[in-house]
């Protein structure tokens, strides 16, 4: 039985349209990797990880912003991580049923769409006005925010899909509960929980918003995180927005490399954790 | 004996770690209610100058501490209104792709890819805005608009001005493009989670795979699609950086979608580190207060819409 032209149409029409909005989508994303890519490339340079961010009109590189970036990163993952991965533990395991885990569990998934730039006004009220300054602790904590409900949204799903049995086989063998979580639980969702991390790294490290008023920025050299603290978000964004061209050409640099890292780590995360999902 | 104190022990260090494990549920709670108190306290001195009038007040007037809320309400509010007009049928458009249309092998990549769309920073899409996709748009769309539509009855003061491609209009694409992978995401997860008898009775009833679309997969998932659409409308208010680049930092009130204009996140960016009065810090957290109460109410929208759906399935399977 044939179906009626109109019916015909409407269906051709419908998936034209699935492929142009598909096509719409993967459009924007090779225009701006393509962009991103090119001009960093051709702003690369040794310099670029030997010198300091320069002053205007001279040549440099970017050595403090990596470095203060990456001091950063590491603290925000040290304190972050470890809280997410106990909160996440308690949602999924100790409180599973209480109501403070449905509480968390919500709230949870607010703050991980809440807007950064909120979260960077919050730590400067409790960090930066209490302390009297801008510093790379204020900004390692900020960043240690942005990564927590990623952490704890994973942490606890991933627990979330190990079948009771584990449990069940743990507590059979007499082992206390922070025995079956630590021994048993962990080591099952082990990758899921360090997929979810490292996606929060890759999160974090570009997070502008959340740094400008804490971190700050510095022009020079400095490994004080009591201090404003370099930071490569920030450098790209104060260099971009800039009216001189050296300015620029490091800015696009900076992107190249925020990019290619972030990328790099989220497909490369993503394809390991498929495969683990696969043996 | 051994055996009893190893017990006590166990049972002891079992329930330290439940109060650590509880205690970091408990921070997660306290940060919410951190960042909410935080902003009410450090905004207090810019309600208490100006009261309701801060949020209808169109004057941002730095030298005369004259602090008006109205143009950053209204630039967050059009460029997310552009973001979403753009994004909602252009994700359910990918969702639709992505489970009927493109062949088996071809799935995954197709979604890895919009999900990069999420992964690049906000403030390369700002950076690539303001050096590459202003100005195309200053050259290429703005004149056509303004030509074509600039002296149309109703929407004619929309599109009229100069066109230099930084503004609501341009803001709006580029969150629009930013919001995508966060809706397709969601849509597609549930159109894959349709009961499969649903989507067969449609076909043994002759339907054609927009009909099933239309009359089955989105009337059943109809809450967690709108979940999405909010979740999408969260990410579009709040987001700073990319917004920054390309809406101008202007404080004025303008009809025309082609001027520049500010938004809340973009004024506390630009301005924060600046402000350097009581008042006009309190002004700009007071505007951090507003986005996080905003933003917060659509986010809880966006999730008892999921929940919902999750509900359905729970009933349905």
């Amino acid at each position: 039985m044939a179906i009626p032209a109109r019916r015909r149409i409407a269906d051709v029409l419908a998936f034209g349209f699935a492929l142009l909005a598909t096509l719409f989508g993967l459009v924007w994303l090779t225009w701006i990797l393509w962009i991103t890519l090119r001009q960093g490339f051709a702003a690369l340079t040794p310099s670029l990880f030997t010198q300091m961010t320069p002053p205007p009109g001279t040549s440099g590189g970017l050595l403090n912003a990596f470095y203060g970036s990456a001091v950063m990163i590491l603290l925000g993952l040290m304190i972050g991580a470890p809280l997410g991965v106990a909160a996440g533990t308690y949602l999924a395991e100790h409180g599973r049923y209480s109501r403070l885990a449905g509480v968390v569990s919500f709230v949870n998934d607010i703050l991980l769409s809440a807007p950064s730039i909120v979260i960077g006004l919050f730590v400067y009220e409790l960090v930066v006005r209490t302390s009297g300054h801008f510093s790379g602790y204020a900004g390692a904590i900020a960043l240690a925010m942005i990564l927590l409900p990623i952490v704890v949204r994973t942490t606890e799903e991933s627990l979330r899909l190990i079948p009771d049995q584990m449990r069940e086989a743990g507590f059979a063998l007499g082992l206390p509960r922070w025995r079956v979580t630590r021994q048993i639980l962990y080591k099952a969702a082990l990758s899921a929980i360090l997929t979810g991390i490292l996606l929060g790294v890759a999160r974090i490290t570009g997070e502008t918003a959340p740094l400008l008023f804490t971190a700050l920025n510095n022009q020079f050299w400095s490994a004080n995180l009591n201090a404003p603290l370099a930071n490569l978000p920030v450098v790209i964004f104060q260099y971009a927005m800039s009216p001189y061209d050296e300015w620029h050409t490091l800015a696009w640099a900076g992107a190249f490399v925020l990019t290619t890292f972030v990328l790099l780590l989220n497909i490369s995360v993503r394809l390991l954790a498929r495969r683990g999902r696969q043996k | 004996m051994a055996a009893p104190v190893e017990q006590r022990s166990g049972a002891v260090v079992d329930l330290a770690f439940r109060w650590v494990t509880a205690g970091a549920a408990w921070l997660v709670l306290l940060l919410l209610g951190g960042v909410a108190l935080s902003m009410a306290w450090g905004g207090r001195l810019a309600f208490k100058t100006f009261g309701w009038h801060f949020v209808i007040n169109r004057e941002w007037d730095v030298v005369g501490a004259k602090f008006g809320a109205l143009v950053p309400i209204y630039g967050t509010l059009v460029t997310s209104a552009i973001a979403l007009i753009i994004a909602v049928p252009v994700s359910i458009g990918i969702a639709l792709f992505l489970t009927e249309i493109a062949p088996r092998w071809s799935r995954a990549p197709i979604a890895i890819a919009i999900e990069l769309l999420a992964a690049i920073p906000s403030i390369i899409y700002g950076m690539w805005g303001l050096f590459v996709f202003a100005p195309f748009m200053a050259s290429h769309v703005e004149p056509w608009l303004a030509d074509h539509l600039g002296s149309k009855a109703i929407i004619g003061p929309l599109f009229s001005g100069p066109p230099i491609g930084i503004g609501m209009l341009t803001a709006g694409i580029v969150l629009g493009i930013m919001v995508i992978p966060f809706i397709a995401a969601v849509a597609r997860e549930v159109f894959i989670a349709v009961p499969a008898p649903l989507r067969e009775s449609a076909v043994a009833l002759g339907s054609t795979r927009w009909e099933i679309l239309s009359r089955v997969t989105l009337p059943y998932t109809r809450s967690a699609v709108i979940g999405a659409i909010f979740l999408g409308l969260g990410r579009a208010l709040g987001e700073t950086m990319a917004v920054t680049f390309v809406l101008g930092n202007a404080h004025d009130l303008s009809a025309s979608l082609l001027m520049p204009s500010n938004s809340i996140a973009a004024a506390i960016a630009n301005e924060f580190a600046e402000a350097d009065t009581d008042l006009y810090r309190s002004s700009l957290i007071a505007l951090g207060l507003l986005l996080f109460v905003v933003t917060f109410i659509v986010l809880t929208i966006a999730k008892l819409m999921l929940l919902r759906m999750n509900r359905q399935f729970g009933r349905t399977h």
